[in-house]
């Protein structure tokens, strides 16, 4: 006969923007108020809600640590994960927890051992569905700051940024800059005050990377950036946030003030003048603020409009002042890479692009939400094997990287490897990581008007090659969504397209004309198919 | 005043450290097309016509915000460059209502020049026609924002050269708009010292003065880097 | 040598570049020894566009379904088409009108409307003779949106320097070389 074993149960209830949309709340509240009826206190079976537990298209998402009667020891730890879940399951979830076995939850069990999860490298996300986002104890029990602490008391500013400089990281923003360089030009400016800042402005359609880090562990991105504040010499920085992120900001919000009340960031009051003083700053919709020079605009109080570089802000950032400005994910790399070291870092992913990555999975895909693979991971095995591959069976077409300044990837090419250099030798970017699967059904040209429509209303409107030749480029593309352009329109198409590229003064406006000109590449066909023999008159 | 040495289009050229290339071109003789920039104020780099091939670098640099650099190998004048440029101003045509035959600035503008000295015969683009207004509610001056460019001069000067900073860009993208105050009327803008810095600085029909109407447009550009070398530098007359 | 088989049209255009080919006054003695003009609505009273054309000078916007079929006609029967002037190249004035469009209602509309209906003093009404008055079409284009168009000459009207060069040009079988503030500019 078997033997029970039981194991002190603990709910993990996700609690990050996609499952709270599926109703994740009313799911949480539901718990209490079983757990309460069943006599049960908040010890003995806790509930804590967390960050992303990844598969967003099965949320609400529960997770149950142990408290399961099994006849194998070990799987009486193990996790298991419920989705698609309602209050009225309430009830079925605490017997679960207690009894296990429930049939009511057969359909609602999900496979902790999926490809989707297995095959999945934590390294930013490492804490994030684990910790309460709300708790710096919580963080501190998984090590949180300590690295930090390490750093002040045991490296110097050099050997901080030799390590981040060895370990190979590179900027996970889009533009994929050498991490360790960067923080070196800002460390070596001519005396004077340094400033840093984080690009928290994540505005690129189907990218929610950076989003789920600061509504999942908002201590790690801020041990982060006190890390390398540290490193370059800054005794003042700024989180720069997108307001479309509200529970994000919140959470930055308890994170920044239980850090100051700890002694772990400055409060203004110059107590201990190694502790950085880190504010947040709230955008205002504005998708070109994503960009260095418009962001630091905005953080001025200015309008957000790019400049021209060189200067980088490295050289003359806020102010004037050297500014190290680095992404949420870059940032949120530093504390693991300094407690496992650069060369542990290095060996993870391909030699020209190490580390991890994650990426938002989202668009016509069995499974949606958030990964994190080594770079260079073939595409395919990210959309086929962990993403289950197209919904309802449905073929893919080709998968869509990097937002409106990426390209698409086609069926033909999945086994391309993801990293920066073989997505751009197809045309397309990595770009800060989300992938859109596009499926059968889609027209093509139709999806390069939607991300020109994009770029066109996200132009800041400063420089003329993005101002007018965003419209311009749409109007062309109108024409094969409509069925009426030319032969010529296509020529007509490129040559715009390749000016708008080439004289644009920021990256936006360079970046606009790449998924139409990338959709061009791969499906051609589409847009002949979409040309009348005669030409059509202007209207 | 330390020297440096560059090439442009293979001619070796010596200016002063800071010089931007721009002037670096201009001072060797070479005409490079522009419309954002004004002598005397902060460039931005916005109309990207002055945009040059430098060596070494990947991307095409606007010569009025570069700084010219010792041993720099600049070209202003590729048949790359002469086509893009032609392509701008095309688009600067299609996207706002630029009518010469009834603009006050007709003969005075520098949108008009720009057109004969790209070459540019006709736009390639469908004219946009966007349905803008005319803010005639300054007591000497009017803005028809049919004609701006939004070359952002006006807002440059005034805050730069006036210290008014009456003027400030609105909006984005094609609907980016120049605005008097938080957009306001122009007459009803109390930090508007009726000065005229701005109407002198529109390099086109945009700006100008209520009787400019009848008699045509004329423009003072250099306004600007008068008022710098006199403030600047204390010479307030120039022979 | 063949005399030049040249055609000018007037499209929507206030037939301001038709004078300042007249203002050439006396110069046109010279001119028909090397010109011959097929149709034009100021040297000919030739009411079909005739066929074999060389040179076909096109003042105005397209602004009608008759500008329409014209430029088509003309396109088809004509070697080389010159857009001749600010009109047929940009739309100029003409295309003033397409800034009144509306969501409810066309520019051309928002025209016939106001000249129509708000001025009227009796019997307010849009125009109306089928197969006589052409329709105005909604949006006022350039020539070059609706035919292939071979060179282009600004202007409002253009000066008489430049139509002397398009001509000679034409004469000799060419296409004029076009630069320079005085060969070159619109308005």
């Amino acid at each position: 006969m078997a033997t029970a074993h039981f194991h002190a149960p603990r709910w993990r209830c996700c609690d990050a923007s996609a499952c709270r949309m599926a109703g994740s709340a009313p799911l949480w509240r539901a718990l209490r108020r079983a757990r309460r009826a069943a006599g049960l206190s908040a010890v003995q079976l806790p509930i804590k809600r967390v960050g992303c537990l990844r598969l967003c298209s099965e949320g609400p998402l529960l997770a149950l640590d142990g408290g399961a009667v099994s006849a194998d020891p070990a799987a009486g730890r193990a996790t298991r994960l419920y989705g698609r879940l309602t209050p009225e399951l309430a009830a079925d979830l605490l017997m679960e927890a207690l009894a296990g076995a429930v049939p009511a939850l057969e359909p609602h069990r999900l496979d902790p051992h999926l490809p989707f999860f297995a095959l999945q490298r934590s390294v930013v996300l490492e804490h994030c569905g684990v910790l309460d986002p709300g708790a710096i104890d919580d963080a501190l029990a998984h090590g949180a700051y300590a690295q930090l602490r390490h750093c002040r008391r045991r490296l110097s500013p050099a050997a901080v940024r030799a390590i981040v400089r060895l370990s190979g990281l590179r900027g996970r923003g889009g533009a994929g800059f050498p991490t360790g360089l960067k923080w070196d030009t800002v460390a070596q400016q001519p005396p004077g005050p340094r400033l840093l800042v984080c690009n928290a402005d994540e505005g690129d359609p189907g990218a929610f990377m950076n989003r789920s880090v600061l509504e999942g562990d908002p201590h790690r991105l801020v041990e982060g950036m006190a890390i390398a504040a540290y490193a370059v010499g800054a005794e003042r920085g700024y989180i720069y946030v997108r307001a479309e992120y509200p529970l994000a900001i919140r959470r930055l919000r308890v994170a920044l003030a239980q850090a100051r009340r700890r002694g772990l960031l400055g409060d203004g009051q110059a107590s201990d003048p190694m502790a950085l003083r880190l504010e947040l700053r709230v955008g205002a919709g504005a998708y070109v603020c994503g960009e260095e020079t418009a962001l630091l605009r905005s953080i001025e109080g200015r309008r957000g409009v790019p400049h021209p570089r060189p200067p980088y802000p490295a050289e003359v950032g806020l102010g004037g002042a050297p500014t190290l400005i680095n992404n949420v994910e870059t940032f949120a790399a530093v504390p693991s890479i300094l407690r496992h070291g650069a060369a542990w870092y290095g060996a993870i992913g391909s030699p020209a692009s190490p580390g991890t990555k994650v990426f938002a999975l989202s668009g016509a895909l069995r499974h949606t939400g958030l990964v994190e693979v080594p770079l260079g991971t073939p595409l395919r095995q990210v959309v086929e094997t962990m993403g289950g591959g197209g919904s309802e069976g449905w073929p893919i077409k080709a998968v869509q990287t990097g937002g409106p300044s990426g390209g698409c990837v086609p069926a033909s090419q999945l086994d391309v490897p993801l990293d920066d250099d073989h997505l751009r030798s197809l045309g397309a970017r990595i770009g800060s990581g989300g992938l859109v699967v596009i499926g059968p059904t889609t027209s093509m040209p139709a999806l390069a008007r939607q991300f020109m429509r994009f770029s066109r209303q996200e132009s800041c409107g400063q420089c003329l090659p993005c101002r007018a030749g965003t419209v311009q480029l749409e109007q062309l593309l109108d024409r094969f969504v409509g069925g009426v352009a030319s032969r010529a329109d296509v020529e007509r198409f490129e040559a715009l397209a390749a000016m708008v590229q080439r004289t644009s003064l920021c990256g936006l406006g360079q970046a606009a004309p790449t998924p139409a000109l990338s959709s061009l590449r791969w499906f051609r066909q589409e847009y002949l198919d979409a040309c009348m023999a005669t030409e059509t008159p202007w209207s | 005043m330390e020297l440096i040495q560059l090439w442009l289009n293979d001619q070796a050229v010596t200016v002063s450290v800071g010089t931007s290339l721009l002037a670096a071109c201009r001072a060797a003789g070479l005409t490079l097309p522009t419309l954002c920039h004004l002598d005397g104020l902060t460039p931005v780099g916005a109309c990207r016509l002055c945009l040059v091939e430098i060596a070494g670098c990947s991307r095409l640099q606007p010569a009025c915000t570069t700084a010219a650099a010792d041993g720099q190998r600049v070209h202003t004048h590729t048949q790359e460059l002469l086509d893009l440029r032609r392509m701008a101003v095309e688009l600067f045509f299609a996207e706002g209502n630029h009518i010469c035959a009834i603009c006050v600035a007709n003969g005075n503008c520098e949108l008009q020049s720009m057109a004969v000295l790209v070459g540019m015969d006709h736009s390639r683009f469908p004219a946009q026609a966007p349905q803008r207004d005319v803010d005639a509610s300054h007591p000497r001056f009017t803005l028809d924002h049919h004609r701006c460019i939004l070359c952002t001069r006006c807002v440059r000067v005034c805050d730069q050269i006036e210290g008014a900073h009456v003027w400030d860009v609105a909006y984005r993208g094609e609907h980016c708009k120049v605005i008097a105050g938080l957009d306001q009327p122009w007459g009803a803008v109390a930090a508007c010292t009726d000065c005229g810095k701005c109407v002198d600085a529109c390099p086109t029909g945009a700006l100008f003065r209520k009787e400019e109407g009848l008699t045509g447009k004329q423009p003072d550009p250099a306004g600007p880097a008068r008022l710098r070398l006199a403030r600047d530098q204390g010479r307030w007359w120039i022979p | 040598m063949r005399r030049l088989r040249l055609a000018t049209v007037w499209l929507a255009g206030c037939s301001g570049c038709h004078m300042a080919l007249l203002d050439l006054d006396e110069e046109w003695f010279d001119l028909v020894e090397r010109v011959e003009i097929v149709y034009s609505p100021v040297f000919s009273d030739t009411k079909q566009f005739p066929a074999a054309v060389d040179a076909c000078l096109v003042e105005g916007a397209v602004g009608s379904t008759h500008d329409l079929a014209l430029a088509r006609i003309l396109r088809s029967r004509s070697r080389l088409v010159i857009a001749l002037g600010d009109c047929a190249v940009t739309t100029n004035v003409p295309g003033l009108r397409n800034l009144l469009r509306s969501p409810q209602r066309s520019g051309a509309e928002a025209v016939l409307d106001q000249a129509y209906g708000a001025l009227a003093d009796l019997h307010p009404q849009h125009p109306q003779a089928p197969g006589l008055l052409p329709a105005l079409l909604d949006t006022v284009l350039p020539l070059h949106a609706v035919i292939p168009v071979d060179a282009y000459l600004p202007g409002c009207p253009p000066p008489l320097p430049r139509l002397r060069l398009l001509l000679e040009a034409l004469m000799a079988h060419q296409l004029p070389r076009l630069d320079g503030d005085a060969l070159l500019r619109f308005g």
